[in-house]
């Protein structure tokens, strides 16, 4: 039986962590960051995940980069459990899944010339080569070589995350996982940095997970996608099928909530919108 | 591939005045080569010898001869504010030095470390913070005798959980941006993580909580001095000279003045060169459009 | 701008809320905004769209007065309600008017609310303030209804709660309150609801709408999202480079654009159209840094369509500051 492996398996994974005591007499309460995750990457599949703030997508971003252990299930990568391993274990995993990080301003180094920020991961691994690699990879994400010398802050938003997407493709990992990477640009700058990710992903064949809370971002780069609230996923298919026929009553909401260009003209307005949001609550009254 | 940006663009919210020369470098550098200068050329000479008594010149104001004048044992002021030089000197290098020595990696490994153990060092830290100077040299003078030496190392022990909470507090949050997330995916160790992303973005703390420590440093070893637990005499500090001054400070003020004036003109010149320093090595002012 | 018509021309300039001419912004000699006229009526709903850079927030501050300090606005702004122009008033004149005649909701709620005061007591002092309640007790009163017509639930408590106790939604839903407790002429809106989530941002975003409805107040909102101009705006000003690019009604801009920046924003906002090898229509280059425009038409190194012509300033082309573009080559009326 030869099936194909997937590149990455979350098998139940579920992480809780303990706040802070508040009383003497009961125990700390627990917060469920995620509970029973599971879903599986294709090689060369592009996965979603879509979900609100709180929803527990940057935890489970980082149990994936082996960042941050779960608290009960399995994690495979390429068929190796990570979640229980010890660092020093977990070298082949720098190399083969890197990460691309929201917000621009704060996922570089201030005090780092680019050319070290890109560096670092060949650095860290012991790779050499490095000057070469820098500048193949500037040229790759669309910056010229002068770059190379300056500071993060010499750079807008689209650039510094083009920096960010060059240093995660440094050790030549088959796996990208980017959280968010173009909520925090303007419009125009979104459109440059998705074309260059899917150019990359393409180019490089790539298996990439792609978080976000905007379904049609989501829509456009990937071919699956898995809904999360709450810590769980409610939601999985492809993209098509999930954007236009959302069995799941939270995906219906976040569907329609969301502002839209086309419907707006159309006569959708604000108290549609509202409408569409009303009674999920999240635990917050709204 | 998609549109090449050849345009650098510089936001406007992160440019500040900050050039390579900055007032608060040149000003502060200068006052602080002006005490260097004081005390090296002190060791080749000084206008009377400092410890020098003679009862025939007590308290002599201002004038050719002695330019500040005598104190109450005859000694000229100007030679022991050239040679008290030294003392300052000293103090200062020595207090600070042993406080960042240790305080700095205390503070990066308390936060990097687990949250446990974190606490656990911080708790020590303030164990320390319990033993405040005095204590701490009287204990060294008793077993070392006092000296210069011993109140310095005790004012640095002291002044280490300053130095480790602000460092920690610092670290804490480099420790919590995403450019050491990526720094950990990539697989950096943490001691490279530490030397290369926390310390070099800590420094302006390490730099301005420097300043600070040695106006506390200068101060702590005047009193230590007036106590008998700091440079003992006849080697001339100025604390020791500021506080001797008390008892005529309404017959000869300039007793006090002198001193006082050269501590703080010293302790201002060290603080403007910690600004300085820090403006200038901070990347985002390196140029200035 | 060197209109060549009459710049007063909109059908209601003698009933208009809010009166702007010729704004600029400077800060050190470099200019952020340049040649701003608006017009807003009572009821309309005007949407500012622009990305970073553009001067769109700016224009915003220097409207309300808000500028930092070497920050210095130019031009005309004019209030109905208010005697004097709003430009080089000094800060005793304007605070009078900020929170009664014209009230401004930010982006972040946690920091235009005060962390160690009520939210009660926080809009019950946007009333004490400009005497809207004669007394504390009745400001209070006042101040539990103004939270309850806002959404929250359980008002009474939800007075009794520090900022942080609430939610982002709930924060910006005092905000809106505190915002609308004086019904003010004008409210301006930047960003009101970017950093809320997509669920909460339909309802604030409702709640602002019907907040200015019944009060026929009229609102400028700021934003670079091109579908909640179109949702919740009836007219938008599109900004480039610090000047107004082009005008009109929501439905005319994003359908027809004249102008090729908004052709082009328009077309790079759209993700579910693609070219051939599945990548989306961008702009480009990248937004230069302010001072760094060209000279001439603002867009024109990034333009497709840019000629030597374009080294001229275009002139406004339109019949008034609210519809019309200033382009040499716009787009055609069939969108090529």
């Amino acid at each position: 039986m030869s099936e194909p492996q997937a590149a990455i398996s979350v098998r139940d994974v579920t992480r809780n962590y303990l706040r802070s005591r508040t009383s003497l007499f009961r125990a700390a309460p627990s917060v469920h960051a995620l509970h029973r995750v599971s879903f599986d990457v294709q090689p060369g599949e592009r996965f979603g995940i879509v979900g609100e703030s709180g929803c527990g997508k940057s935890t489970l971003l980082r149990i994936l980069a082996g960042l941050d252990q779960p608290t009960s299930g399995a994690v495979l990568i390429d068929g190796t459990d990570i979640s229980r391993l010890a660092e020093r274990k977990l070298r082949f995993l720098r190399a083969r899944l890197q990460l691309v990080f929201q917000d621009p301003m704060s996922s570089l180094d201030p005090r780092m010339r680019v050319r070290d920020i890109i560096a670092e991961p060949l650095v860290a691994q012991g790779v050499g080569g490095r000057k070469e690699r820098v500048t193949e990879l500037l040229s790759a994400v669309g910056l010229q070589p002068d770059a190379a010398d300056r500071f993060p802050h010499q750079f807008s938003g689209g650039q510094r995350q083009r920096i960010s997407i060059a240093r995660a493709l440094a050790p030549r990992p088959g796996i990208l996982v980017a959280d968010e990477p173009v909520s925090a640009l303007d419009v125009s700058v979104r459109a440059q940095v998705l074309n260059l990710i899917t150019d990359l992903v393409q180019d490089l064949s790539l298996t990439l997970v792609f978080v976000s809370h905007d379904l049609s971002v989501v829509r456009h780069v990937c071919d699956r996608v898995a809904v999360m609230r709450d810590g769980q996923i409610v939601e999985t298919g492809p993209i098509q099928e999930v954007y236009e026929n959302p069995q799941h009553p939270y995906t219906r909401k976040l569907v329609s909530a969301v502002p839209n260009l086309r419907r707006a003209l159309a006569g959708t307005s604000a108290a549609d919108l509202a409408a569409a949001s009303a009674g999920f609550t999240r635990g917050e009254h709204v | 591939m998609s549109s090449p940006d050849d345009v650098v663009v510089q936001p406007n919210s992160d440019r500040r005045r900050g050039p390579r020369l900055n007032p608060s470098l040149v000003v502060g550098g200068v006052i602080v080569m002006c005490v260097v200068l004081m005390a090296l050329v002190s060791f080749a000479w000084t206008p009377y010898d400092p410890t020098r008594v003679d009862a025939t010149q007590r308290l002599l104001g201002s004038s050719a001869k002695h330019w500040f004048g005598t104190d109450k044992f005859g000694r000229d002021v100007l030679s022991q504010i050239l040679m008290g030089s030294r003392t300052t000197l000293f103090v200062g290098l020595v207090a600070v030095g042993v406080a960042a020595v240790i305080g700095v990696p205390l503070g990066i490994l308390a936060a990097m470390t687990t949250r446990r153990l974190g606490e656990l060092l911080m708790r020590g830290n303030d164990l320390l913070l319990a033993f405040p100077a005095l204590l701490l040299a009287i204990m060294f003078g008793a077993v070392y005798n006092a000296s210069t030496l011993t109140a310095m190392i005790a004012i640095g022990i002291a002044s280490v959980p300053n130095f480790a909470r602000v460092i920690r507090s610092g670290a804490l949050q480099v420790m919590g941006t995403e450019y050491v997330l990526a720094a950990r995916s990539a697989g950096r160790r943490p001691f490279a993580i530490g030397v290369r992303h926390v310390l070099p973005n800590v420094s302006s703390l390490i730099i301005v909580q420097t300043s600070v420590s040695f106006a506390i440093a200068v101060l702590a070893e005047a009193a230590l001095s007036f106590l008998g637990l700091g440079t003992p005499p006849p080697t001339p500090s100025w604390g020791r000279m500021l506080l001797e001054s008390q008892e005529m400070l309404y017959s000869a003020p300039r007793l006090a003045i002198f001193p006082g004036l050269a501590i703080a003109v010293a302790v201002l010149g060290f603080n403007l060169l910690g600004d300085g320093l820090r403006d200038r090595f901070d990347p985002k002012l390196e140029d200035r459009r | 701008m060197t209109a060549v018509i009459d710049p007063v021309t909109s059908p209601d300039a003698e009933h208009a809320v809010l009166t702007v001419r010729g704004l600029g912004v400077t800060v050190r000699d470099v200019a952020l905004v340049r040649d701003v006229d608006l017009t807003i009526g009572p009821g309309e709903r005007v949407g500012l769209i622009g990305e970073s850079g553009s001067g769109k927030s700016m224009t915003a501050l220097g409207i309300m007065g808000l500028l930092p300090e070497d920050v210095t606005a130019t031009g005309s702004v004019r209030l109905t309600g208010v005697e004097h122009d709003l430009i080089g008033a000094d800060e005793r004149a304007l605070s009078r008017v900020r929170g009664r005649d014209v009230a401004m909701v930010f982006q972040e709620p946690m920091t235009a609310l005060n962390p160690t005061m009520r939210v009660g007591d926080q809009v019950a002092e946007a009333m004490l303030i400009h005497r809207t309640e004669p007394n504390r007790r009745a400001a209070q009163a006042s101040a539990v209804d103004r939270l309850d017509r806002v959404g929250l639930p359980d008002p009474i408590q939800a007075a009794r709660a520090y900022p942080h106790q609430l939610s982002g939604g709930q924060q910006q839903r005092v905000v809106v309150a505190i915002a609308l407790a004086n019904d003010p002429a004008l409210l301006v809106c930047d960003e009101p609801t970017t950093a809320l989530d997509v669920t909460v941002q339909a309802l604030v975003l409702d709640l602002i709408v019907r907040g200015v409805t019944a009060r026929n107040s009229a609102m400028l909102f700021i934003t670079h999202d091109l579908a909640v101009v179109a949702t919740v705006c009836q007219r938008v000003l599109v900004m480039y480079g610090g000047r107004v690019v082009e005008a009109g009604r929501v439905d005319q801009v994003f359908t027809r654009p004249r102008h090729r920046y908004t052709q082009g924003l328009i077309g790079a906002s759209d993700l579910e159209v693609v070219d051939s090898r599945g990548r989306l229509a961008t702009i480009a280059g990248s937004v230069p840094a302010a001072g760094s425009f060209p000279v001439g038409c603002v867009f024109r190194n990034r333009c497709n369509h840019s000629t030597e012509l374009c080294k001229i300033p275009p002139d406004w082309t339109g019949p008034d500051s609210a519809n019309g573009f200033a382009c040499h080559h716009p787009a055609g009326l069939s969108n090529v």
